[in-house]
């Protein structure tokens, strides 16, 4: 018998299936250009000029500086997305990304206060530090649902509060924050030492933070690992089919606190840009809700480091420039957070048809080539 | 020939059934709590934790968690987790504070449920009808409806800054009717200040319930039993019960499993509402950017605390709620607790020394002399334990007695109609 | 096309069995007959009356009732709110439907407690439960999906006896099987399906176990030649006295597997014959190592790997074709390239040390889809998108490209077309004779006696009986599924020679199906 296959070549079209790349980037455009057209509406409601406002942002986003600020904002968010994606690559939810980089940063800024040594050392301590404490944090989660059968989601959950707790509890003078300190009414640690800055790049823009790198290569080692690797098979065949996977000899419940692990250290080096290259102290005004951020940046780049790259610029494009919005034209800032919400929900509504279109779309496909390559070997066998 | 059946011995009752929590069993638990309290304050001489302040301040606390509790165990007893209840409690204050500053407070109360109710709807449409993964759609409601309200908040109020606008604040609302039964609050106060052993304690706490009680704290209570009612007792509520168990066959008997999935989810949204307008009303009369403060997650544990059901829940709520309003209030009440639990602990070694369960006695013991020596080397608590402690009463009940928790069995499962197996 | 020209007469106050094979269309005409699908064209009559079947609604209406094969019941609701739901206007959901639910119980004594929880009922009481729900509606019609697949023998009597107190009472059930011997013993009146079609009716009363299981199979099904001996006195797996335990709901500690011991040499296949739900998935389960063992070990190629876990058997040499393919076979929404590597993520072409290779795994799909006729586009389209059979050869291809020195092979041409059936008898073979043991778990009695060289019985997690499957006819080997027979069974030479005389002119087949890809869901 004959096969009715094609040769084994992989033409450069097989690569780049124009449908599939299409479908691919229809629902996240879609997705932003209805948020867009929601908060166009809810600007010209409360009687402001919506294309004004979207003007400042872009103008904004396209000089210098803003771009660099930009630039620092998005290596956060990536940083911040890539913790959220990795678990969600297996179908962990780790809601509790927000805990896990409070208290990385946090020990992190008490060790980088308390230990002075030569920068090449110094650094690469801190970065541990703060993986090792956001990794054991979110393992806490990761053991109880492996060794109890505790959801991730509700233990991430309470381990977020209970980390605010922790936070609460060790910044108090004395312990993590300094006995005396010059301010009162601010409590937060002393600042890390000098050598534990971390390099950054003077632009025409202002100050790029060298940590851009390390989100860089964050993300290639994620993208690496998932391609690449036999773990990231396995935490890939684990997301999509837990059963599979396990009969495929993957060891779940280790994947599971390996993964979470994993996810819990990159969330414990969401704050050290921040910690390293501008304010060198943990301290009250430590910006929240990043964790959750982090969890719609990954949403929006649908789990991918590519996605992520992009998605985690345009929350930071976002951000950055709505600063400017009230500075200029007395627009409210807060309308850059009604944009990022609704461009999650649209979005996560806009992936699942998607995917669901796709999914029947490729079958139908497949019956049709299959039934033309049929037909053609029956006209051969004919003309024979 | 059937009465040879080896693998099915028909005894009603099996003798290997674990001992079910029932309701004799939760007041005799109760009152042996309150025993232990009232020894432990006159031990110490230290009434705080009885204290009729104290007791309304617990109740007023316990209200915002019981609320969005039972926010989420309607949605989730149709199916459908929703952690997006910290988001619609948000539109809860925002509309709340809205209502009663433009219209009365009792219309706050209503617009508030509506604004919650508003943020279910979208919930229901994301999740039910387009069938996305509910934990997704709960993270982009925390994240969308805090920031609507924020970008309303600053737009509509910009001209009633005269009324007492801020930027990230609404004007005040008035104050909704608190009920205090005169005579016998006096009288309660009069013998709780005496401190009688037992006598004063319970008075006390009769005395919280009977001064000073926010009207929106009995609304809430009899939310929770007509819940139950609705729920446990009527038709309308087994068959949303049937959706978060099995929507399946719920769907070949003929129930339209998505109706009651959007009924479910949208009250689920207004009682987080309510939660919330209760924030922005009762306990404040303002809105105000991050008022909630993660109290719609305390709900959703106090919730998981009650075993998915309306008694648990609202057991949870006043723990919760008791622990919530400590942070506020005498830090020695705090210390004393800790003697209360060491205690409890201790008599629950006993017990289970006497049910020769060895292993659970000795914890029990350790984690009893652990705390008895934390109150004997100690001067106060710190807050931070104070508020962590819901979350690690959830977690702990969750690792240790995961196996009596029953939460619905399709809870969190997408549901397509006519997929089904 | 699933099903036509069907013509089915059913006599009220009967119990009428519907028989067909694995894929005979038996579901889809219930489905059509409770209203879940409609027919294309025909018409349905009851009570002499024609009707239009547009939802189970309608078919409720009519006083048509379905207990499914998988139980519709919600755990955590009690047995009387399973029963009301749906049907809450009939009697209220207070103390009048309790009592109505407690008499229709009283009536066909099925013993149920209304007030008892779901999730605390065995298999056999939630059966009944479902039955309770289907009369509390009215029902007059009884349909029953194949309802003795998941009980015990005593359990399929104690159903057996409820269903003559319901014939008994005027209530018209047809019963849905393709096991011989309880039809016979049950049923007033048989029909056949084959190939979406009436093939005839038969008397219980008349006919034999033999003629039915002729009308039941069709003359296209391909037999597996026998062939010369290629087994040799390597042991390749060895099996010793694993014991497997569970408790129930009720506390009862249900025996899966006990004292299972077996050895499968090189070269030989060792069948596995059974009714579904005897443990057969479970044995495969724990020689794959996905089940922890109460007791016993697992040898393989004179190694003990009772402690290894799932990947490290797999690397040692054990090929594995699950049961349910997109359960545990497959990832459905990766690209078939990808479902290559599963299984095998840690052996070339697939991967390099720690690092994969998608180029290797990409060529070696490519072999693979040509050398076992895959019928696809190519290998990014995904899993999903090929047909059940395509998938199968695709699995098949990837576990025979290991150089397995241990097939595991479950059902291995469930669900197949014909053509690929007789594709995959002939890949098992030709690795066979190149030293493969194989462990053959089929509900295919022919498939069974086809292959193997020696088959054990299984029946309630013990290996009961063995055959030669030379010496061996399918309905002998049947009678033994049953756990009426024990020990070697072997059957008249006249009977074997008859059978595979049947066999070859293509007529004759096996005596005993097995029920659908899912049956063990319905606990």
């Amino acid at each position: 018998m004959t096969s009715p296959n094609p040769p084994a070549k992989r033409s450069f079209a097989s690569r780049f299936d124009g449908e599939k790349i299409l479908l691919a980037l229809a629902a996240p455009v879609l997705a932003v250009l209805l948020s867009v057209a929601i908060c166009s509406l809810l600007l010209a409601v409360s009687g402001k000029d919506p294309f004004d406002a979207f003007d400042v942002m872009i103008r904004y986003g396209t000089a210098s500086d803003g771009q660099v600020l930009t630039l620092n904002r998005a290596t956060v968010y990536y940083i911040a997305g890539c913790a959220a994606a990795f678990g969600f690559r297996m179908n962990l939810f780790n809601i509790g990304v927000e805990g896990q980089y409070r208290l990385g940063v946090l020990f992190a800024a008490y060790v980088g206060s308390q230990v002075d040594l030569p920068s090449f050392i110094q650094i690469p301590l801190l970065l541990v530090t703060a993986m090792l404490v956001g990794g054991l944090w979110a393992s806490v989660a990761g053991v109880l649902k492996v060794y109890r059968g505790v959801s991730e989601v509700i233990s991430t959950i309470m381990l977020n509060a209970i980390a605010t707790a922790v936070v609460g509890l060790l910044l108090l003078p004395g312990r993590f924050a300094p006995a005396k300190s010059a301010n009162a009414n601010v409590i937060q640690t002393a600042p890390v030492s000098e050598s534990s800055h971390f390099f950054s790049i003077e632009t025409a823009g202002g100050t790029l933070w060298g940590f851009i790198f390390v989100a860089i290569l964050i993300g290639v080692l994620f993208q690496f690992t998932l391609t690449r690797t036999r773990f990231g098979f396995d935490l890939r065949a684990t997301g999509r089919s837990e059963t599979a996977a396990k009969a495929s000899g993957v060891n779940v419940k280790r994947m599971v606190l390996t993964s979470m692990a994993v996810s819990g250290a990159i969330a414990g080096l969401i704050g050290i840009p921040e910690l390293l290259q501008s304010s060198f102290y943990f301290g009250q005004s430590i910006q929240l809700n990043l964790g959750f951020i982090g969890i719609s940046v990954a949403l929006l780049g649908r789990n991918s480091p590519i996605g992520i790259a992009f998605s985690a610029l345009l929350f930071a494009f976002l951000d950055v420039s709505g600063t400017q919005l009230p500075l200029q034209g007395d627009y409210p800032q807060e309308i850059v957070v009604v944009m990022q919400g609704t461009i999650v929900i649209c979005v996560v509504v806009a992936y699942e048809l998607v995917r669901r279109y796709g999914l029947k779309r490729q079958q139908q496909k497949v019956g049709a080539e299959l039934a033309a390559q049929a037909a053609a070997a029956a006209n051969k066998e004919v003309a024979a | 020939m059937s009465t040879a059946t080896t693998a099915r011995p028909k005894t009603p009752g099996a003798p290997t059934k674990k001992p079910k929590i029932t309701w004799p069993v939760v007041l005799l638990l109760i009152a042996g709590a309150l025993v232990l309290v009232s020894a432990v304050g006159a031990a110490t001489d230290n009434h705080g934790l009885t204290a009729s302040g104290q007791i309304t301040a617990a109740l007023g606390a316990a209200v915002p968690i019981a609320m969005a509790g039972l926010g989420g165990l309607w949605s989730e007893r149709a199916g459908v987790v929703n952690i997006g209840l910290e988001g619609m409690m948000v539109a809860g204050t925002f509309c709340g504070a809205w209502g009663g500053f433009l219209v009365s407070p009792w219309f706050g109360l209503l617009a508030g449920m509506a604004g919650g109710a508003l943020g279910g709807l979208l919930h229901a449409l994301v999740t039910v009808t387009f069938g996305v993964d509910h934990i997704v759609s709960g993270v982009g409601i925390n994240l969308l409806i805090p920031g609507i309200c924020a970008y309303v908040n600053r737009i509509y109020y910009r001209d009633y800054v005269a009324d007492g606008a801020g930027a990230n604040q609404s004007p005040p609302a008035d104050a909704l009717p608190s009920i205090t039964v005169p005579g016998l609050s006096d009288w309660l106060k009069d013998i709780e200040n005496h401190h009688w052993f037992l006598v004063s304690d319970v008075a006390g706490i009769v005395g919280g319930v009977v001064t000073n009680l926010s009207v929106v704290i009995l609304i809430a209570a009899a939310l929770i039993v007509a819940s139950y009612f609705l729920l446990w007792r009527t038709v309308f509520g087994l068959r949303l019960r049937s959706c978060g168990e099995n929507p399946t066959a719920a769907e070949t008997l003929g129930v339209n499993v998505y109706k009651y999935k959007y009924f479910a989810v949208i009250a689920s949204g207004a009682f987080a509402g309510l939660a919330g307008a209760y924030l922005s009303l009762v306990a404040a009369h303002f809105y105000k950017d991050g008022q909630t403060q993660g109290r719609g997650f305390i709900g959703l544990a106090a919730m998981i605390f009650g075993n998915w059901m309306p008694g648990g829940l609202a057991i949870g709520a006043g723990l919760f709620g008791f622990t919530d309003s400590l942070q506020l209030r005498d830090a020695d009440n705090v210390h004393v607790l800790l003697l209360v639990i060491a205690l409890a602990m201790g008599l629950l070694a006993m017990w289970h020394g006497y049910r020769r369960k060895y292993t659970a006695a000795v914890i029990s013991l350790v984690v009893g002399g652990g705390l008895g020596l934390w109150f004997a080397l100690t001067d106060s608590v710190e807050r931070p334990l104070i508020v962590a402690t819901p979350y690690v009463i959830t977690l702990v009940v969750l690792a240790l007695a995961s196996q009596r928790l029953r939460p619905p069995k399709a809870d969190g499962q997408i549901y397509r109609k006519g997929e089904g197996k | 096309m699933a099903n036509h020209d069907i013509d089915i007469t059913v006599r009220r106050g009967t119990v009428h069995a519907l028989m067909g094979e694995n894929g005979a269309g038996k579901s889809t005409l219930m489905k059509i007959l409770y209203g879940m699908q409609k027919p294309d064209e025909g018409t349905i009559a009851v009570n002499g009356k024609q009707v239009q079947l547009n939802t189970p609604a309608d078919a409720i209406a009519l006083g048509i009732g379905m207990v499914h094969q998988h139980f519709m019941l919600a755990d955590n609701l009690t047995v009387w709110e399973n029963i009301v739901l749906g049907g809450e206007k009939l009697h209220g959901m207070g103390a009048k439907a309790r009592a109505k639910i407690q008499e229709i119980s009283d009536q066909y004594g099925l013993g149920v407690r209304p007030e008892a929880l779901v999730e605390d009922l065995g298999v056999a009481d939630r059966q009944r439960v479902e039955i309770l729900k289907v009369l509390y509606r009215g029902a007059t019609i009884l349909i029953l999906d194949e309802p003795t697949a998941v009980l015990v023998p005593q359990e399929v009597d104690a159903l057996f006896d409820n269903l003559r107190e319901l014939k008994a009472e005027g209530v018209t059930v047809i019963f849905i099987s393709h096991k011989l011997h309880e039809v016979l013993a049950v049923a007033d009146a048989i029909s056949v399906i084959r190939r979406g079609t009436t093939v005839g009716d038969a008397d219980p009363k008349t006919v034999t176990a033999r003629q039915l299981a002729e009308l039941m199979v069709g003359a296209e099904l391909p037999s597996p030649e026998s062939r010369e001996s290629t087994v040799t006195q390597d042991e390749m797996l060895r099996v010793d006295g694993l014991r497997i335990a569970k408790t129930d709901a009720e506390g009862i500690e249900r025996v899966v597997l006990d004292d299972i011991s077996l050895r499968i040499r090189r070269g030989e296949v060792l069948g596995i014959a059974g009714v579904e739900g005897n443990g057969q998935a479970e044995l495969v389960e724990a020689i794959m190592g996905m089940l922890p063992l109460d007791a016993g070990t697992v040898t393989l190629g004179g190694k003990d790997v009772t402690n290894e876990l799932t990947r490290a058997r797999r690397e040692a040499g054990v090929g594995y074709i699950p049961e349910d393919r997109h359960r545990h076979g497959l990832l459905l929404e990766a690209p078939l390239w990808e479902n290559r590597i599963l299984g095998h993520v840690t052996e070339t072409p697939n991967s390099k040390g720690v690092l994969l290779d998608p180029a290797g795994a990409r060529k070696d799909t490519q072999r693979i889809v040509e050398e076992f006729d895959v019928r696809t586009p190519g290998i990014e389209v995904t899993a999903a998108s090929l047909s059940g059979g395509n998938q199968q050869k695709l699995i098949i291809g990837r576990e025979m490209s290991h150089n397995p020195k241990l097939l595991v092979a479950a059902h291995p041409t469930r669900g197949v077309d014909v053509g690929a059936q007789a594709q995959i008898w002939e890949h098992i073979r030709r690795a066979q004779r190149e030293g493969l043991a194989v462990l053959l778990i089929s509900a295919d009695l022919d498939e069974l006696i086809g292959l193997s060289d020696t088959i054990r019985v299984i029946y309630r997690g013990r290996l009961v009986a063995d055959a030669d499957p030379a010496t061996v006819t399918a309905e002998d080997l049947g009678t033994a599924m049953t756990g009426a027979a024990r020990g070697h069974i072997e059957s008249e030479p006249e009977a074997v020679a008859e059978e595979r005389a049947a066999s070859a002119e293509g007529t004759d087949a096996a005596s005993d199906h097995t029920a659908d890809d899912d049956t063990q869901a319905g606990e």
